[in-house]
C-alpha cells in the first residue's frame, strides 16, 4: 500500500470500524436511548439540525482560532522576552506556572462576571488564557537554547540582533513552536467550549449540548459531542498542514 | 615578518576565559603579523587557543589585554570584508545549500549582481565538488561535504580576509589535496589575506607563506616558520628535501609545544617522521 493511500484509508477503516462496534454494543446491550445513543441514532439528528450545526460551529470555530491567534502573537511575545533575558524567564517561569495552573473553569464565572455581556470577547479570552502557555515555554526554549555557532555565523559579517532573530533564531524555533502549536490549538478549542458550556449565552457548539442536555435529547448531546471531535480534528489537522510548509526541513525522511 | 602594513596585527594579546573553576588562561602574549593578501598558517597542540585566536581576529570576542588590528584599524566589533569557516561547520539546516552557501549575500552588501553572485555560488560549489548538490538540504550531505559548503560560504562575498578553521578536518587526503591545490587556484584569481587554522603539518607548508607555531596553553607564538618555496607550487613541492626540513622543524616545534621535547633536541634533518609520510 503506497504512503498516502495509507494515510487516507487507515484513519477510514478505524473509524468505521468503531463506530460498527459502538452500534454493535449498543444493540447486543438493548441499551435505550436516554443511556447510551448510537451512531445511527446520530445521522437523523444532523440532518435534523443541520443549519443550527454549521452556525453553531461557525461560532466556535472563529471563536477559537481569534483566541489562538491571542495566543500566538502574545505567547510568542512572552516567550521572546523570556528566551532573550534569564532576568525575565526567572522573574515570569513561576507566574506562568502558577496561571496555567488554575483551572480555567473557575475563571469562566469570574471573565463572565468582569465584562458583561461581552460573550465573544469573554470566550475568546478563555480560549486564549488556556492556550497560550505551550507556545510562551517552547518560544522561550527554543530560543534560550539555540546554540552560539548557529549565531556565530551571521554575527561574524556583522549581523545585527534584529538580522540574527529573522534569519537564524525565528527559523530554527519553528519546530518546537508548531509543536507547542499542536497542543494550543486543542487547549484554545476546549477552552471556547468551556466558555460556552459553564456560562451558556446562546452560542457555539457548547450551547447547543447545554440545549440538547435541558431537552434531555440524548442523541443530540452524542451529536454535538462528534461534532466537536470532527471540528478538533479540522483544526488541528490545519496547524500539521502549515507546520508542513514552514518547518517541514526539521521532518526526516522515513529511514 | 615584519611589513610597514600588516592586514593582520595581533598586539600582545592576552585572553582567558571564566570559568566555574576561576579563569582559564588561552593566549598569553600573543604577537603576530600577516602581511597583505598573504598566507598564514597556526598550528599547535589541541586545545592551545587556535579557535580562540579567530574569534579574536574576527571580532566575535574581545581579549582581556592587547589589540587586534585589521587593516589599520583596532577590531571592536565583526566586520562584514571578513570571511570565517568555523570549525564546527553549522549550516542552517532549513535552507538548502546553495542558499546556505549565498548567506552572506543577505547580510553583506555586495557590488554583485543576483545573477552574478549566483554564478559564483555555483562556480565554487562546482570547485569543491559539489555540483549537483546545491539544491540539498544540509542533512543529506556527508559531514565532509558540509565542511566543504560551509567553506564556499565563508568566500562567496569575497572577504579581504579569510579566516579558517581546520576546514579540511573531515575530508579524506585525497579530496584534501584537491581542496589545498583549489585554495591557491582562488587566491591567484583573487588575492585575500588568509589565516587558516590546521592541525595538519603538510597542509600548512603546502598552503602558507608562514607557519606559526603557538605554545601549549596559555599559548604565544612559540616559532614562526617561513616557507620559501617561489613560484607556483605543486604536491610535489612536499616531497623535496627542503620541504622534509621544514615539515621535521615544524614536527619538533609541535612536540616542544606539547612539551614532549626541548628545543636542545635537533630535529631530524631532512627526514620526515613516519606520521608525516603516513598523512
Ligand atoms: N567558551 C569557552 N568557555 C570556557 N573555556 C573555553 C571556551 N572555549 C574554549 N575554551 C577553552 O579554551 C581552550 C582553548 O580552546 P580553543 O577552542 O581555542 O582550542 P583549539 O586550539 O582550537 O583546540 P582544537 O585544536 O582542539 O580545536 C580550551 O582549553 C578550551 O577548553
Ligand atoms: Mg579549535
Amino acid at each position: 500500500m503506497n504512503e498516502t493511500a495509507r494515510k487516507i484509508l487507515a484513519p477510514i477503516v478505524f473509524i468505521v470500524g468503531i463506530l460498527a462496534l459502538w452500534e454493535f454494543a449498543v444493540w447486543y446491550n438493548q441499551l435505550p436511548d436516554f443511556r447510551m445513543a448510537s451512531p445511527s441514532d446520530l445521522f437523523p439528528h444532523y440532518a435534523e439540525f443541520a443549519d443550527l450545526f454549521i452556525v453553531k460551529s461557525w461560532e466556535t470555530l472563529w471563536r477559537t482560532v481569534v483566541g489562538l491567534a491571542l495566543a500566538v502573537v502574545v505567547g510568542t511575545l512572552i516567550g521572546m522576552l523570556m528566551g532573550f533575558s534569564r532576568f525575565a524567564r526567572d522573574g515570569l517561569y513561576p507566574i506562568l506556572v502558577g496561571f496555567n495552573a488554575i483551572p480555567k473553569a473557575t475563571v469562566v464565572p469570574i471573565v463572565a462576571l468582569m465584562f458583561v455581556g461581552q460573550h465573544d470577547f469573554n470566550t475568546i479570552l478563555i480560549a486564549f488564557m488556556i492556550s497560550f502557555f505551550p507556545i510562551a515555554v517552547s518560544v522561550s526554549i527554543g530560543l534560550s537554547t539555540l546554540e552560539p555557532e548557529y549565531r556565530d555565523i551571521l554575527r561574524s559579517l556583522g549581523a545585527s540582533n534584529t538580522t540574527i532573530f529573522w534569519k537564524i533564531a525565528l527559523p530554527k524555533t519553528l519546530p518546537e513552536f508548531f509543536g507547542a502549536l499542536k497542543v494550543a490549538v486543542t487547549l484554545a478549542f476546549i477552552g471556547t467550549n468551556l466558555m460556552e458550556i459553564v456560562s451558556p449565552h446562546g452560542r457555539g457548539l457548547g450551547d447547543l449540548f447545554d440545549s440538547a442536555r435541558i431537552s434531555s435529547d440524548y442523541p443530540l448531546m452524542f451529536a454535538v459531542l462528534f461534532a466537536m471531535a470532527a471540528l478538533g480534528i479540522v483544526l488541528f489537522y490545519i496547524v500539521v498542514f502549515l507546520e508542513r510548509i514552514f518547518a517541514g526541513w526539521a521532518e526526516r525522511a522515513p529511514s | 615578518m615584519t611589513t610597514a602594513n600588516p592586514m593582520i596585527e595581533l598586539k600582545s594579546v592576552t585572553h582567558a576565559y571564566k570559568t566555574k573553576a576561576g579563569p582559564l588562561p588561552v593566549l598569553d602574549a600573543l604577537t603576530l603579523q600577516i602581511p597583505e593578501n598573504s598566507f598564514c598558517a597556526v598550528v599547535g597542540p589541541s586545545g592551545c587557543g587556535k579557535s580562540t585566536l579567530t574569534r579574536l581576529v574576527s571580532g566575535l570576542m574581545k581579549p582581556n589585554e592587547g589589540e587586534v588590528w585589521l587593516h589599520d584599524q583596532k577590531v571592536t566589533s565583526p566586520r562584514p570584508t571578513v570571511g570565517m569557516a568555523f570549525q564546527n561547520p553549522v549550516l542552517l539546516e532549513w535552507r538548502t545549500i546553495l542558499q546556505n552557501v549565498m548567506l552572506p549575500f543577505e547580510i553583506v552588501k555586495s557590488p554583485m549582481s543576483k545573477a552574478e553572485a549566483h554564478d559564483r555560488a555555483m562556480h565554487l560549489l562546482d570547485l569543491v565538488g559539489l555540483a549537483g548538490f546545491e539544491g540539498k538540504r544540509p542533512s543529506e550531505l556527508s559531514g565532509g561535504m558540509r565542511q566543504r559548503a560551509s567553506l564556499c560560504r565563508s568566500i562567496i562575498h569575497k572577504p579581504d580576509v579569510l579566516i579558517l578553521d581546520e576546514p579540511f578536518g573531515a575530508l579524506d587526503a585525497f579530496t584534501r589535496e584537491d581542496l589545498w591545490c583549489t585554495m591557491h587556484d582562488l587566491r591567484e584569481a583573487e588575492p585575500f589575506t588568509c589565516l587558516l587554522i590546521t592541525h595538519d603539518l603538510r597542509e600548512s607548508v603546502f598552503l602558507a607563506d608562514q607557519v606559526i607555531v603557538l605554545s601549549g596553553r596559555p599559548a604565544h607564538a612559540q616559532y614562526v616558520l617561513d616557507v620559501d618555496i617561489t613560484g607556483k607550487r605543486t604536491l610535489d613541492d612536499l616531497y623535496t628535501p627542503k620541504a622534509a626540513e621544514m615539515l621535521a622543524t615544524l614536527r619538533h616545534q609541535i612536540q616542544v609545544a606539547q612539551g614532549r621535547a626541548t628545543d636542545a633536541d635537533a630535529p631530524l634533518d631532512g627526514h620526515p617522521t613516519k606520521a608525516e609520510g603516513a598523512a
